[in-house]
This record gives C-alpha cells, structure tokens and sequence, in this order.
C-alpha cells in the first residue's frame, strides 16, 4: 500500500502520459506535458518529506534534528521556473507550425509535409 | 498540544489530492482548450496546497506564482494565436501504420 | 471504432507504467528519514554559509554551479522564444481595454506586487522564498500592466541591458571567489570576512548579493517572453 501522494503524483504522470499518446491537438499535449511534470516535483518533494519534521528554515525551536531534506525542494524549484521558460519555447513551435499549415492537429502536420 | 505545522497525512490531504486528479481528468478531456488550460492552472495550484503540506513553503511559493498565474497565461496568450477548440476528425486509412 | 481500441492499447500500456513506477516505489516508505548528504548541509549551513534557509543556501551557496547552468537554460528559452516569434512588424492587437475596476486596481496595486517581490528575494536566505519566487512575482506584476493596458509595453532596451548586467554579475561574482578563495563561486564575503550575524538582514555571504542578480534575470526574462509571446505581426 502506497501513500496518497505517490498516488496523486503517479496519477498525474499517467493522465499527462495518455494525453501524449492519444491526443492530437499540439496545445492539449503541451497541456498533459505540463501536467506530467507537476506529478513529477509532485513526486519528488514527497520522497524528501519527514513526518512531523518542519520546513528547512533553521530558526528557533527548529533544529537541524527537526527539517525535512531540503535537496529535493533545491531541486524542484529551479525545475518549475525553468519548465515555464521551455514551454513557452514550445509554445512558440507551435505557434509558428499554425501559421505555416493553419492546424494544430499534428497528423495534418505530418501528412503536409514538404 | 497542538501541532504547529499543517499535516501532511490526513483527510483534508486526500480530498486535495482527489480533487486534483478528477480536474486533472477534465482538463485532459475538454475540448475547449481554454477550459484546459484553467484546469491545468488549477492542478498547480492545488499542487502548490500540496507543497505547502508537504513542508516546502519555498516550492510552493514558486507554484503558485508560476504554475497558476504565468504558466496559464503563456497558454492563453498561444491560444488567442492559433484555434480555441480542439476538432475531433475521423480516422484515416492506414491508421495503424503512423500511429 | 479504432479509436477506442487505440485508447485502449495506449490505458493498457499506461497502467502497466503505473504499476511499476508503484512498486518501485513501494520500497521507498513515505516520511521515514531518508537523508544521507542533506543531513550534512542542515548540520553545517549556519556555520558555512550563514543563512538559515537550507533550500536558499543549496542553491545559491553549496550548487552555486548548477544554478548558474539553469540560469543560462532559462536565458536561452527566452532567447529562443524572442528568435521564434521575430517579425519585421510587431505590435499587440488587443481592442478592448481593461474596465475601470482593473485600471484603478492594477495602478494601485502593481507598486505593491514589486515591493512584495523585491521583500521576497532580499529576504531570501531568512525566510522562504529567495530569487526565483521573487522574480517570478515580479513578472506577475507586469504581466497585471499588460492585461489592464491595451498600449503597454516593457521597457525592453533597458531590461535586455539589465538582464545581461545581471547574467554577467553572476560570473564575475563567481571569479572573485576563483580568485580570493580558489575555486569558482567560493563564498568570499561570509567565508574570509564574516559579515553580519546568523539570522540577521546582513548576512549568509554572497546569498543576497546572487539572489539580486537571478532575481533581476528571472523577472526580465519572464517578463520578455509574456512581450513576445504577445506581440504579433501584422500578417
């Protein structure tokens, strides 16, 4: 039996793995993109939690005995800001292929080609 | 005594988690594509509920404002370029073969 | 007819991901300790860099490198969105402007999310948050002015020169340390001076100082790709 959050974040990285697979709007797969990688600092910041632990801020009544691990949160959020960064990049491709074959639909793109 | 720090574990925990999947779900599903987006919007802000529970205010301060407000927004501006619904055509011949 | 079956394959495959990935993780137990180096980092973070937040210290002060390379990842998806989405002639087609309540709200508030920004980054190595929430804040703030304003617009001469000073700055902070101390981004103003106190405004070394500088880069970036990405040709 596993925890509730890995749950959620495994739930989320499946849903955002079906929508790459099944879905064809090029918007909607960024979407499950975007989704996916939520579960996965999801994931991640759980696998460094401590129960009844506090946040890694030293300060008075927390020790360095009493935080959780603080890597995976160094971790994750460097990644989220860089993840916006890299899908408006991707947004933009997207963008650009609209105005070149006026579709989303990434099959049309694939059979316009050339 | 009372605990001073949110807990993790508990059923306030689970129903976020829940409600964050079945939105999840939606925001995959819709063909509106701004609905999606505001459903994705929405898993990042209760994700960022989730951090917070999970003691990592730092991360959930980045979620909120990232995930929730710039992230959506990025998307918003992209769809106000291209097409707002998402067409469902039928299947070609010769499916099995580029799929 | 085939798409059900193809959604079918794609659920099949897709639960099979799932169940490995949960009984991988079946073998990690949730909130037991689990740390081995970040027990290290909470033990000494006072004593070696001066600050009390350990996420700010190990990502400025113990992986000052890495965040230096995602900094420069960061840049060049901006850079990326501005090359991608270049035109001759830009300008933004929105028609109708804000209503009276989001003008009035966005001029009174917009100085306050800057502040609120600004408190969040300086703050960084004390409380949570730290540069990139605060420049994250900060683009917020503007990306407010662009949705109240229909004739908004960036300073962007001045903020591609901000956002370079700032990138640059980095560096140079980094080989002051290669020179005083011996290695690239060595804390040479808490590690050979000791100014301030633990706990105080000033101290944690160059925290402050770097979380300045990716502060400004972040906001600006994020900033330019909100422009860009709303900016279109005339075509």
């Amino acid at each position: 039996m596993i925890s509730a959050y890995y749950f959620g974040s495994i739930a989320l990285i499946m849903i955002g793995l079906y929508t790459v697979l099944v879905k064809k709007n090029l918007l909607k797969i960024l979407v499950g993109l975007s989704i996916m990688e939520t579960g996965v600092n999801l994931l991640l910041i759980s696998i460094g939690y401590i129960s009844g632990r506090s946040a890694p801020i030293l300060s008075e009544g927390v020790g360095p005995n009493q935080a959780v691990d603080p890597i995976p949160q160094a971790l994750v959020l460097t990644a989220i800001v860089i993840g916006v960064a890299t899908t408006a990049m991707a947004l933009s491709v997207a963008i650009l292929l609209y105005k070149k074959y006026g579709t989303l639909n990434i099959e049309e793109i694939r059979r316009l080609r050339g | 005594m009372i605990h001073p720090y949110p807990s993790a574990s508990g059923w306030v925990a689970d129903f976020i988690i829940a409600v964050m999947i079945g939105v999840a779900i939606f925001a995959v599903e819709w063909r509106d594509l701004l609905g999606a987006v505001v459903g994705m919007a929405a898993v990042s802000l209760f994700a960022s509920i989730l951090f917070y529970f999970l003691q990592a205010p730092d991360v959930a301060m980045t979620e909120a404002a990232i995930g929730a407000a710039l992230s959506g927004a990025v998307f918003i501006f992209a769809l106000k370029r291209t097409v707002r619904y998402e067409t469902e055509e039928e299947e070609k011949p010769g499916w099995w073969l580029r799929w | 007819m085939v798409s059900v079956l193809k959604r079918a394959i794609a659920i099949a495959f897709i639960l099979i991901i799932g169940y490995w990935i949960a009984s991988a993780l079946s073998h990690v137990p949730f909130g037991a300790d689990k740390m081995l180096v970040g027990n290290y980092y909470l033990q000494h973070v006072e004593n070696q860099t001066g600050a009390i937040n350990a996420v700010t210290a190990i990502v400025v002060n113990y992986r000052g490198f890495d965040t230096l390379g995602e900094v420069t990842v960061l840049f060049i998806a901006s850079t990326g969105v501005a090359a991608l989405l270049w035109e001759r002639k830009r300008k933004r087609t929105a028609r109708t402007e804000g209503t009276i309540v989001l003008t009035t709200g966005t001029r009174l508030l917009f100085p306050f999310i800057l502040l609120f920004g600004s408190y969040i980054f300086i703050h960084g190595h004390l409380t949570p948050g730290g540069g990139f929430p605060g420049g994250a804040t900060i683009a917020t703030g503007f990306l407010l002015m662009y949705l109240a304003f229909t004739t908004y617009r960036i300073p962007h001469r001045g903020f591609e020169v901000s956002e370079g000073l700032a990138g640059m700055g980095y560096v140079i902070v980094g080989l002051i340390g290669l020179a005083v101390g011996g290695y690239f981004l060595f804390d040479w103003i808490w590690q050979t001076w000791k100014i301030g106190t633990v706990g105080n405004l000033v101290s944690g070394g160059f925290i402050p100082v770097i979380y300045t500088l990716i502060a400004i880069k972040v906001g600006t970036e994020l900033s330019g790709i909100v422009d860009n990405m709303l900016r279109e040709g005339s075509s």
